[in-house]
């Protein structure tokens, strides 16, 4: 099971809620991801618009935590104001934190990011930051007050999967009582897999399914890549070898010749 | 007097931010207000009088990653 600020949770699948073709297509993909945890936004309403009211009830129909984030937000007091209106809302203090430095790559701003974790942090929040696998960075955020760490595999939306396992192999090592989440840049169930296999907790992902040919099969795909990776790590994985090794007994082989 | 609300400006005769949401008609209760840069919760919006130049932020639930 997994267990972050003290909840636990079956799924070890974490699924955003853009980018879909429809708002019954989401709900579709949500409920075959099987997953306990979805993101949200707060964006700006218009004047006597119902559009937030339509997509809140659609996910408080699902029936699973709220993980409202801080997308778009560049600097440490906007994550902080963003991340104070999402908990008046949702009714959570359960924050993804993203501060964002840079706009081609959205790398995180990880100076920015620590000071928002730390407000937040003493204000009472949950906050999940969306960081890169700099163990110093990852340091910070926990000395901040952060009790997960959620590293990105890839640049958000890139579907590259892995770029660096080394660097994520080493965050695992470091921290290795502390909930890591790879979020962004998977783009396949074998990335989700390959990351789990390397001890992850769970993955966090939107585009992949939303832009999907068939969301719901692929938001199923990755949840039974997400499981099979776990289950693999904990089963123990063979180390490859750069030699051949004969798998059946060369013991009382018949000899011909 | 003149207000910006959501990035537009608006000129309204209005005195407290509740009164702003319901001349904008402005309705349910999945909505989140700030005035400057603050949070300004549900319980306040009645209490909190608009000066000339505010910046109102209005924000609801939208799609996310």
């Amino acid at each position: 099971m997994l267990n972050l600020y003290d909840c636990t949770l079956s799924s070890r699948l974490l699924l955003g809620t853009a980018r879909y073709p429809s708002p019954a297509v989401l709900s579709e993909a949500v409920i075959r991801s099987g997953a306990g945890v979805v993101t949200v936004s707060l964006r700006r309403e218009t004047a006597g618009g119902k559009t937030g009211g339509a997509f809140f009830e659609l996910i408080r129909g699902l029936g699973v935590r709220i993980l409202p984030n801080t997308a778009g937000c560049h600097s440490a007091s906007e994550a902080v104001l963003t991340a104070r209106m999402a908990r008046e809302v949702f009714g959570t203090s359960w924050i993804k934190l993203e501060v964002i430095g840079h706009h081609d790559s959205l790398q995180p701003d990880v100076f920015e990011l620590v000071e928002a974790a730390r407000i937040l942090t003493e204000e009472g929040f949950s906050v999940f930051p969306y960081t890169t696998d700099d163990l110093v960075v990852g340091e910070k955020l926990l000395a901040a007050g952060c009790r997960v760490l959620m590293p990105w595999c890839a640049p958000i939306g890139s579907a590259a999967g892995p770029r660096n396992r080394p660097a994520l192999t080493a965050m695992r090592a470091a921290f290795p009582g502390i909930p890591l989440i790879v979020d962004a840049g998977l783009g396949r169930p074998s990335h989700a897999a390959v990351v789990m296999e390397l001890g992850y907790d769970a993955v966090l992902l939107n585009t992949a399914v939303a832009m999907a040919g068939d969301p719901a099969a692929m938001a199923e795909a990755f949840a039974k890549a997400t499981e099979a990776g776990r289950l693999a790590y904990i089963a123990g994985m063979l180390q490859p070898r750069d030699m051949a090794v004969p798998s059946t007994p060369v013991i009382g082989k018949a000899v011909f010749s | 007097m003149n207000l910006i609300v959501n990035g537009k400006s608006h000129s309204l005769e209005t005195i407290t931010l509740a009164d702003l949401l319901q001349a904008l008609e402005y309705e349910g209760n999945w909505l989140a207000t700030a005035v400057n840069g603050d949070l300004v919760t549900r319980e306040d919006r009645a209490k909190l009088h608009l000066a000339e130049g505010d910046r109102i932020e209005i924000l609801s639930p939208m799609q996310g990653g």
